[in-house]
């Protein structure tokens, strides 16, 4: 009796495995098999030359172009704007924060971290309708809005990281540029995150991630369907996770589903090549660590 | 000096994340002075007759995230046994990067592809109608959730020490009895968080719900109805209307969605005393 059960424990664990291998598979090859075709430089660029799409000599209208430099523009607003924060954010929960004030901060950061993006995204919202009473007419949704939000979105990341990177260095080592009569200041800057660098980065590279992918949170602050390329901080753009969702419900004819399918591969090449660098890092990471 | 900017930063970041709720609980405030609050928590969705209650959207983000546990479980669950146990090493690390990819997968693109596979195959199989209803998107939310639970499950697992392990192998123990009579018992507190993890994240998913669950406001019967989620309600309603009592009540969607999310924290502490950022 116990040997079937734990023979049908074998089989249904293995069965599990594979059936998500299976839908996997059967995702990537449906992707490939749909939107294979249009994956090329004209899915990008449309009909217009690259070099003059990329020196903005002429306007991409039958390509991702805007798309793509929509979300670009987002990611490096929102981690330029997270990253710093994070960092410092981190370091005091690592090297500084005590007692009851590291418990609150951690919670709430847990709390944040956990925060569906939707309701970060009503936030930003929420921030727009404050500012239009304090500037009437002013501001609306717009990309600096979207920044902001995706930044708040992926801060909590990047604090965990730098966290988690600080508080696991080896205290042999900690503790050597201290009792050499360094400062504490300066034995954050010259040993402890030189030596978690990889770690820091491998944060940063998985929040960029999170970024690209997000699609809740720009819904409600400032993206849409057609703007062209992003001009200002202080106008609305177009996002490539949201061009996916737009031509899911929206497509008029056979190329443009085509062209969202090819946009999704876009998009998850992009995640799995942040994943990968991600991964690698941690690889040399642990490599040089086993040395200590 | 510089321990204050870094100080300034970590309390800013906390300062913010409570100056959301504050935010919406404000902006959501009229809600509660009318006596209403409790009205549109229980009440129906119905502009036309001034009735603005979230309660379908309450049974439709339960739901949803409920039975997408349900069929997430037993597959993370296996899963994570062949991780943590049943396959010979290298396998394991390959399941392992397999688990991986599957969470750096956009979630926007697990719902278009549901849009143009599996819908057409619910339409035409199995449930009939358009295909976009609630079972459809516990299906795909399933899959979302899988990844995060399979993560804590096999951390919890591969929590045995190593003599243990050692001791069972030289007793003649198969893999699977190791499994079974040593390292599931002692992992019962990092399931219970995954699986309460897994469900946090069922219900915060906003893309999978929208594409997929159909958004009726009726409140739904069965799985096979189609329904709304709190999620989706907030982008469908920010998407119609900026004003009025209707506006207002997408706060209290938010609010709860905050309150809940607090909870899903308190719980993971009381369990595992870990973070929910490390998934």
């Amino acid at each position: 009796m116990r040997r079937w059960f734990e023979r049908g424990i074998v089989f249904w664990s293995w069965g599990s495995a594979v059936l998500l291998l299976a839908i996997l598979l059967s995702l990537l090859s449906y992707l490939v098999y749909r939107g294979g075709g249009v994956v090329g430089i004209g899915l990008v660029f449309g009909d217009v030359p690259p070099f003059d799409a990329l020196l903005l000599r002429r306007q991409v209208f039958s390509g991702l172009f805007p798309a793509i430099a929509g979300t670009f523009a987002l990611v490096l607003l929102a981690v330029g704007l997270a990253v710093p924060v994070g960092l410092a954010a981190g370091i005091f929960m690592a090297e500084y924060a005590e007692g009851q004030i590291k418990w609150l901060l951690t919670v709430l950061f847990d709390v944040l971290a956990g925060l569906p993006s939707i309701v970060v995204g009503l936030a930003g919202f929420s921030l727009t309708l404050i500012l239009h009473q304090m500037f009437p007419g002013r501001l609306g949704p717009c990309l600096l809005i979207s920044a902001l939000a995706i930044g708040f979105l992926i801060l909590p990341y990047v604090i965990h990281s730098t966290q988690m990177a600080l508080e696991s260095v080896p205290p042999a080592l900690r503790r050597t540029a201290l009792a050499l009569g360094a400062t504490r200041l300066e034995n954050i800057r010259q040993v402890l995150l030189p030596t978690r660098l990889p770690d820091l980065l491998g944060g940063v590279i998985l929040a960029i991630g999170r970024a690209a992918e997000d699609t809740a949170v720009i819904m409600l602050t400032g993206v849409v369907a057609s703007a062209g390329l992003p001009r200002s901080l202080f106008e609305q753009f177009e996002a490539l996770p949201f061009y996916i969702y737009y031509i899911s419900s929206q497509y008029a004819d056979p190329r443009e589903l085509q062209m969202g399918f090819g946009a999704a591969i876009l998009l998850l090449v992009v995640c799995a090549l942040l994943l990968v660098i991600a991964f690698i890092i941690q690889q040399t990471l642990s490599r040089r660590l086993s040395r200590f | 000096m510089s321990a204050h900017i870094f100080r300034l930063a970590a309390f800013a970041s906390g300062f913010l994340t409570i100056a959301v709720f504050v935010m919406m609980l404000v902006l959501g405030w009229p809600l509660f002075t009318s006596g209403q609050f409790f009205a549109i928590l229980t009440g129906e969705w119905r502009p036309s007759n001034e009735l603005f209650g979230i309660f379908p959207m309450l049974v439709g983000s339960a739901l949803v995230s409920v039975l997408a546990l349900c069929f997430s479980l037993p597959v993370s669950l296996g899963t994570a046994f062949v991780v943590a146990t049943l396959a010979p090493r290298p396998l394991r690390r390959a399941v392992q990067l397999m688990v991986r990819f599957m969470a750096g997968i956009p979630t926007v693109i697990y719902g278009f592809v549901a849009i143009f596979l599996l819908v057409p195959f619910m339409r035409e199989q199995l449930t009939g109608g358009s295909g976009l209803n609630i079972l459809t998107a516990s299906l795909v939310l399933a899959l979302l959730i899988a990844p995060t639970m399979i993560v804590f499950f096999v951390s919890g697992l591969q929590n045995v020490e190593e003599r243990y392990r050692l001791a069972v192998d030289a007793l003649g123990g198969r893999p699977v009895q190791k499994l079974l009579y040593l390292q599931l018992p002692q992992a019962w507190p990092e399931i219970t968080a995954g699986i309460i993890m897994g469900l946090g994240r069922a219900m915060g998913d906003t893309l999978i719900s929208l594409m997929l669950a159909g958004n009726s406001v009726a409140a739904p019967q069965a799985a096979v109805d189609s329904g709304r989620t709190l999620t989706a309600h907030i982008a469908l309603v920010i998407a119609a209307d900026f004003d009025g009592m209707q506006f207002k009540s997408i706060f209290a969607c938010g609010l709860i969605l905050y309150v809940f999310t607090a909870i899903v924290v308190m719980l993971l502490r009381l369990i595992i005393g870990r973070s929910m950022c490390q998934v």
